[in-house]
């Protein structure tokens, strides 16, 4: 109800954070020997930027996002959200997976306010859960489970529950990988739209070159693995942008071509 | 989902209408008999047991041959009513009609029953005793039954309720922390197999009173099968739940209590599921050699006393509280993992 006192709701930050990727290299261990998987990537993203990492499959781009998000401490290098160094996780930079991962014993209105919850502050803050469930459209769906929803709904109660969290860094795990066609391309139009509307930064990994080029101010091509940085290009189109835009196709000739996949183009 | 449920909507009244301008339609009686004619057969089987009691002398003395036949005629009489006035009854109705061909079935094996001890004593007396003699054993040593019934509810209450709660928190101890189970799970390895019996002796001489001896063991076979299935449920929670709590800032209690514990409630309760049934045959073993108290003393002092009538009465009672008991944690069960409405099946 106090919320509604203000012309403005004040739950959303008005700019993302800056996050500098400092010189990062990985390595797993598998079976006594070592897997390297990403090899001095460096790179620096502006508050409130869409950042789209493209590489060839199993190359670590997950992995980079696994770091950011601070579920993993890297093996070198530093990670800095605003200046301060990432040591752990935190509700700031919030990740939204390839699968959904609702917790099936959750509703959907339970599941986004997750976060909340565990932060300890949902009391007094619930509407903030609704209006989250809202910002996606699924405000009919809110006591329906997991099991009940559609790819597609699943996916954007993911996105909800991320989003209530106000996150400074948006992190975007392949999000729209698993969605039907139709279904991906509208719900890449209401990420773009999220994203104006909330300006948080956005970190987002993907195999699919055209969805990095219709979203993203820079996109980051990765080589295969240990992963290093090929090429950081920017995209310098306005949004919202056509997907039959003459400028985009040539950039997705040129980054197909980086990827070595340009010969049927 | 909207336009399921619409139609949906709109389906069910249709069927209502249909099915009230059949009730309003006078049938005429042949096709009533064939709409329910199992109903109608039900009865007549009913009719048949109370015949069978009523048309031969008793082969010995038993007081209730007279009223068990009475019984059966009004049991019959009741199947009829309702078959024919089926629709007025609503949900009652229905259930006797889709209970119908079990009603039919018992009538049948009621006659055999009585015509095969009582009348021509096909089997051997003594130890098959007519329905009349069971019926007499519920009036006439009913105090005794029910104490019996209150003994073993109690002990198996006590027994199960603390063998449950200690599995649980084992087994979410072990699913959790490593080192927890570095300790426990050798312990569980060598402990758990062993049949709960096999600790009778031991427990009868180590516990203070029997009662808390077969409460132990009566836990013992509850905890094991709840504690290996708990911590199974732990452990194979989808590591991804935990990345997304923790990215949502959840501490390390958030995640036993609200994540992990959720996850693996469809294991515990096939967990609860197994202790159940384990721990009723140490209950009857630890009532029959134990505690002299509760169903499974009295199965082996009607047994002591050849009173075989008394035996399958009690036999009767406890499959009734042991099937009532499942039903119940299922019951909860369904309450509580409403989630799982076509996920698992089990």
């Amino acid at each position: 109800m106090v919320a509604h006192a203000f012309a403005e709701p004040i739950t959303f930050p008005a700019v993302g954070a800056a996050l500098e990727v400092e010189h990062i290299s990985h390595a797993f261990d598998i079976d006594g020997s070592v897997l390297p998987v990403l090899d001095d990537v460096n790179f620096s993203v502006k508050p409130g930027e869409f950042i789209a990492l493209l590489g060839p499959s199993g190359c670590g781009k997950s992995t980079l996002l696994r770091l950011v998000a601070g579920l993993e401490p890297p093996r070198s290098g530093s990670l800095r959200e605003d200046g301060e160094a990432i040591s752990g996780p935190f509700p700031s930079r919030v990740v939204v997976f390839q699968d959904p991962t609702l917790f099936p014993w959750r509703t959907v209105w339970n599941n986004v306010a997750l976060g909340l919850e565990a932060q300890g502050i949902l009391k007094g803050q619930r509407q903030r859960v609704d209006d989250a469930i809202e910002l996606v459209g699924l405000s009919q769906f809110r006591n329906a489970y997991p099991h009940q929803l559609s790819g597609g709904m699943a996916q954007r109660v993911a996105l909800a529950r991320a989003l209530v969290n106000d996150p400074k860094i948006l992190i975007l795990d392949e999000p729209l990988g698993k969605l039907d066609s139709l279904t991906r391309i509208t719900m890449q139009g209401e990420l773009v739209a999220l994203w104006q509307r909330k300006g948080f930064t956005t970190l987002m990994v993907t195999h699919d070159v055209e969805e990095a080029l219709f979203l993203a101010n820079r996109v980051i091509v990765l080589s295969d693995r240990p992963a290093r940085i090929k090429a950081d290009i920017a995209v310098d189109r306005p949004y919202p942008r056509h997907r039959g835009d003459p400028a985009l196709a040539e950039l997705r000739r040129h980054i197909l071509g980086l990827l070595g996949l340009d010969a049927t183009w | 989902m909207s336009t399921y449920s619409a139609s949906k909507a709109v389906a069910i009244p249709q069927s209502v209408e249909e099915g009230a301008a059949l009730a309003g339609r006078p049938l005429s009686f042949p096709t009533a008999l064939l709409a329910s004619g199992t109903g109608v057969f039900a009865s007549a089987a009913w009719v048949l047991f109370g015949l069978s009691c009523q048309l031969w002398t008793d082969l010995s003395d038993w007081p209730r041959t007279h009223a068990l036949s009475i019984a059966a005629f009004i049991i019959a009489g009741g199947i009829l009513g309702a078959t024919v006035s089926g629709k007025l009854l609503g949900r009652f109705g229905a259930g006797l009609q889709a209970r119908a061909p079990w009603l039919l079935a018992l009538g049948l094996f009621l006659s055999l029953w009585e015509v095969a001890t009582a009348k021509f004593a096909w089997l051997p007396l003594p130890f098959f005793p007519p329905p009349q003699a069971i019926i007499e054993v519920y009036t006439d040593d009913l105090p005794k039954l029910l104490d019996s019934v209150v003994a073993s509810v109690k002990l198996q209450l006590g027994g199960y309720a603390i063998g449950a709660a200690v599995g649980f928190l084992t087994g979410v101890s072990i699913g959790w922390s490593r080192s927890v189970g570095y300790w426990v799970h050798p312990v569980l390895r060598f402990i758990g197999p062993l049949p709960a019996t096999a600790w009778l002796p031991f427990a009868f001489f180590t516990f203070p009173s029997n009662w808390s001896a077969s409460t132990f063991l009566i836990a013992l076979a509850t905890g094991f099968p709840v504690t290996v299935l708990t911590w199974s449920g732990v452990a194979s929670v989808n590591n991804a739940y935990y990345d997304v709590a923790r990215t949502l800032g959840a501490k390390p209690s958030f995640l036993v209590l609200k994540v992990a514990i959720p996850a693996a409630l469809p294991h515990v309760f096939v967990g609860l599921f197994m202790g159940l049934g384990s721990s009723f045959a140490v209950l009857v073993v630890a009532e029959m050699i134990g505690v002299k108290a509760g169903l499974g003393w009295y199965l082996q002092w009607a047994q002591g006393w050849a009173a075989y009538s008394n035996m399958y009465a009690a036999l009767i009672v406890m499959s009734l509280l042991c099937s009532g008991a499942i039903t119940l944690l299922f019951k909860t069960r369904d309450r509580l993992l409403v989630w799982q409405k076509g996920v698992v099946k089990w």
